[in-house]
């Protein structure tokens, strides 16, 4: 049976090739965490991790994923043992609603990785551009209706700055 | 760790909801009674603005894979129509849908598809087949168009006020005649409005997404025809609001009807582009100013004229001149609104309903008059302030708006701009923020166990707005405990009754409530105590009530109330309540000054900011840290609403042509640069009985002018239609 793994555990792939991995959390595992705020990959609430790297989970179909990691908010941190960016996010106050935090945290966790690998954003070229800078445009495909871009910047600004001491 | 007499009330405490949000373990209104799966309703949308439904065919779906019904006009069931003459209220009117053949705009629901998963439904909806027969709508076009005087405006203000004695010509040194126009707007809450809906036993048990609780019960009662001790609406967590949640929109009438219909627990979830249909935006407003000075600088005429769409059968229009009528001193004063009934969704509170877009084009004029009248335009503001209200002549509670310029001018550093880079200018502009501030009634209960465990329960809502933590502080600050002795239960109607969230009335408002509850219950446990301990200070200590008695010799050595008090007695509560009886008559605004630089490419037009910083006085302010993000986030919507934000119109089918995340831009994380605020901290007691006032809209007013502003200082181009975009500087 096509399987992928959530969070560390295998689960059964839906039979219905409609079903996005969005609503497959959702209607299948009763999976809340992952948000759905747009179903088109515009607003970037739905952020989980696909092997290691960030997509929206309204954008691909369940079975796409076949013997892919899957990781969401859920598999990020606990209550008790919360992911350095969820604390930050809690420090800085990242967040009102909390409607896209999922997605900002699952996006910033991923936008770590890129910078420890290396890779490019739109601006990174550009030596002007300050790291702050830098992680705004990596988080342009989070949207906040709360408005918290400042603090989520400073979120994930501080837990660079842990990992550089 | 308790320490007696310590200020947690103002304090940066973290949000105690915090960790439920960063995990996504809380639970908001689509995602409840997933143990049994409620069926999946979608909606048909209608593709005509107005007209009657002639043919309907719902056989194709019906048959279809996994489909329980498909509620329409014909099948849905009892419902009080919707806009009876007898309504009273927006917010507890009847939200009937599918209860006639007629559609009223575009988009509205034609059928609910309810089956058992939401690929399912959705499919099935697309085999429905309806023929309306339409009629062209009625839109306004032009500021002529709008002849009718509204019956009320938002916030209490007559829709025509005019103060003092028109200036003579003489005394007229320098004029602006301006018109400026916004667009519609909306509030775009990131979680799409939801409900879950289930009869039980005759009961009807609702999770829905909704700023104010108690109306929403009589909404669904009216509608329903039910009585509304049988309905129960729980709201415990709001994917943001800003108004549009302030009453139940569709999707709640959609799945209890459904849920009536095929007896079993229904979700309706809108789609982002069934948001903006189905829920309420703004409407666009041109607004016609006409501002004079006289030689001193002076302002002596103030003259501004606004129109607006208002949604039929719909009693709602914003006051655009409130800021004109309140933020400067003047010799004359004229304000008039006008409406016209059209034919489109929902049209109702947007963040910062009248003062939003009143400041854009407002402030924006002011600052035109301060340079034609050669004068700097912080300087012109800082001329004009009234001591009094300027028509009325009435006294404020407290105005800080000269302190926040002042203050804020230096902290911004409004003489210091940075040189350009090649291709560039950069500009400083400012903008004054006066918001009414509203204290409504509001009541609370506040519960203490024999451990000293405090349970805070209200109906109030916590939008994001940190509410859960604000009574958690007001409580433990009353009560002489730590915030997380607090638990705070939030948006269940079986819950005393609160205002709710909205015009940022609901921090002041159920804040006071908790006080008076906790006073209430300080009072009752005193009352059981022996007469000579009676007025002994409460305190909670290591799981135990404490108390010590004042100005007595042994108040070092405090006493357990359970010594005194039988613990079969816990657990004690109280309820407390207030009411515009708690709150001055006097004139109670908000103030703030939104300062912006901003750097323009002089060959593409484009914006970018560079700083924004903010000056605000609001009195006590509750929790420092989440009271600075509500304000952020409202300075982030006024940079959306001066360079991004706009619906379109298409005008012969009364359409969107941008509904969705996609093509109408709120503003993204890489839009906003440096942001800073301060406050000017003076608790108001006359405004409310914990020295607050509202934040919630504060932020916005004035903060897209000041970025509007910042644009005319750079480039000397002066763009009367929001939003600034690119073309409009380069064409300017």
């Amino acid at each position: 049976m096509a399987t992928l793994n959530l969070n560390g555990n295998d689960v059964s792939l839906p039979d219905d090739p409609r079903t996005t991995l969005l609503d497959f959390l959702h209607q299948h595992l009763s999976l809340f965490g992952t948000k759905k705020g747009c179903d088109h990959g515009q607003c970037g609430a739905c952020t989980v991790l696909v092997d290691g790297e960030r997509v929206n989970a309204c954008l691909v179909f369940a079975f796409q994923l076949e013997d892919c990691e899957v990781t969401t908010i859920e598999g990020i941190g606990q209550s008790d043992n919360l992911h350095p960016l969820q604390q930050a996010f809690i420090e800085r106050d990242a967040f009102q609603c909390g409607y896209c935090t999922s997605g900002q945290i699952c996006s910033g966790v991923s936008l770590l990785q890129e910078l420890r690998n290396g890779d490019p954003s739109a601006v990174s070229y550009n030596s002007k551009v300050s790291l702050k800078e830098d992680i705004s445009e990596r988080m342009s495909g989070n949207l906040c209706r709360c408005g918290a871009y400042p603090n989520i910047v400073d979120a994930i600004t501080d837990v660079i700055a842990l990992e550089r001491q | 760790m308790t320490t007696p007499n310590s200020k947690i009330v103002g304090s940066a405490v973290n949000r105690i909801d915090g960790v439920q949000k960063v995990t996504g373990q809380a639970r908001y209104a689509a995602e409840q009674m997933s143990e049994h799966k409620p069926l999946v309703g979608w909606i048909v949308a209608s593709d005509t603005a107005v007209g009657k439904i002639i043919s309907l065919e719902t056989g194709l779906a019906e048959q279809s894979e996994g489909v329980h019904a498909v509620v329409t006009y014909k099948n849905a069931g009892p419902m009080k129509p919707f806009s009876n003459p007898e309504d009273e209220g927006r917010f507890t009117q009847s939200r009937a849908v599918l209860n006639e053949p007629y559609i009223r705009h575009f988009g509205a629901p034609v059928a609910l598809v309810i089956a058992d998963t939401l690929e399912q439904a959705r499919y099935a909806a697309s085999l429905v087949d309806y023929t309306i027969e339409g009629q062209t709508p009625e839109l306004l076009t032009h500021f002529e168009g709008a002849t009718e005087v509204p019956d009320s405006l938002d916030g209490g203000f007559e829709p025509d006020a005019n103060s003092g004695n028109k200036p003579d010509n003489n005394d007229v040194k320098t004029s602006v005649n301006s018109t400026y126009t916004t667009p519609s707007q909306i509030s775009a809450a990131m979680e799409p409005h939801a409900t879950v809906a289930e009869f039980k036993n005759g009961k009807l048990e609702v999770f829905t997404s909704v700023q104010i609780i108690a109306p929403a019960v009589q909404a669904l009662a009216v509608t329903l025809e039910m009585d509304p001790k049988d309905i129960v609406v729980q709201s415990p967590f709001i994917g943001g609001g800003f108004g549009s949640k302030l009453g139940l929109h569709y999707d709640a009438t959609l799945a209890c009807i459904g849920a009536r219909y095929v007896e079993r627990a229904v979700k309706v979830v809108l789609s982002r582009r069934q948001v903006f249909y189905n829920t309420p935006h703004r409407g666009h407003s041109t607004q016609q100013m006409t501002l004079s000075a006289n030689s001193d600088g002076a302002l002596v005429s103030i003259v501004h004229r606004s129109a607006m769409p208002k949604a039929k059968g719909y009693e709602f229009a914003e006051a655009t001149g409130a800021g004109a009528r309140v933020t400067y001193q003047s010799q004359y004063i004229e304000s008039t609104h006008r409406v016209k009934d059209v034919d489109l969704p929902l049209i109702d509170s947007t963040r910062s309903p009248g003062d939003a877009i009143g400041s854009l084009a407002f402030e924006s004029a002011i600052d035109e008059l301060a340079h034609e009248a050669g004068v700097d335009p912080l300087t012109f503001r800082l001329n004009n302030l009234p001591v009094v209200h300027p028509m009325k002549g009435t006294p404020f509670t407290s105005h800080n708006l000269g302190e926040c310029l002042r203050q804020g001018a230096q902290q911004f550093k409004w003489q210091h701009k940075p040189q350009p880079s090649n291709g560039k200018v950069i500009g400083h502009g400012v903008a004054s923020a006066m918001r009414m501030n509203i204290f409504v009634e509001s009541s609370a209960q506040v519960e203490i166990d024999e451990q000293g465990k405090v349970t805070v329960c209200t109906d109030m809502t916590d939008i994001g707005t940190g509410t859960y933590t604000i009574l958690a502080q007001i409580a433990a600050d009353a009560l002489q405990t730590s915030v997380n002795n607090v638990t705070v239960q939030l948006g269940d109607s079986r819950y005393p009754a609160s205002c709710g969230s909205g015009g940022s009335f609901g921090a002041a408002s159920t804040g006071s409530a908790v006080k008076r509850a906790c006073e209430a219950l300080i009072d009752s446990i005193q009352s059981q105590l022996p007469a000579e301990l009676s007025n002994a200070k409460l305190y909670v200590e290591e799981g135990k009530i404490k108390a010590a008695k004042p100005n007595a010799e042994d108040s070092a050595t405090p006493f357990l109330i359970t010594d005194y008090i039988p613990t079969n007695t816990f657990p004690i509560s109280a309820i407390g309540k207030v009411s515009e009886d708690d709150t001055s008559d006097d004139e109670q605004y908000s103030c703030g000054a939104h300062f912006a630089e901003v750097e323009v490419d002089t060959y593409t037009g484009e914006v970018r900011l560079l700083r924004q910083y903010g000056m605000f006085s609001a009195g006590q302010i509750l929790n420092i840290k989440t009271a600075s993000s509500q304000i952020k986030g409202g300075m982030v919507w006024g940079a959306g609403y001066a360079l991004t934000e706009g619906i379109h119109h298409h005008e012969d089918s009364a359409s969107f042509v941008n509904p969705d995340f996609g093509e109408y831009h709120i503003a993204v994380n890489r839009d906003i640069a440096e942001m800073s605020l301060d406050f000017l901290e003076e608790p108001d007691y006359a405004a409310s009985p914990v020295g607050a006032k509202g934040i919630g809209e504060l932020g916005i007013t004035g903060a897209g002018a000041a970025i509007a502003n910042a644009i005319f200082d750079a480039t000397k181009v002066r763009v009367r239609d929001f939003p600034i975009t690119m073309d409009k500087i380069i064409s300017g």
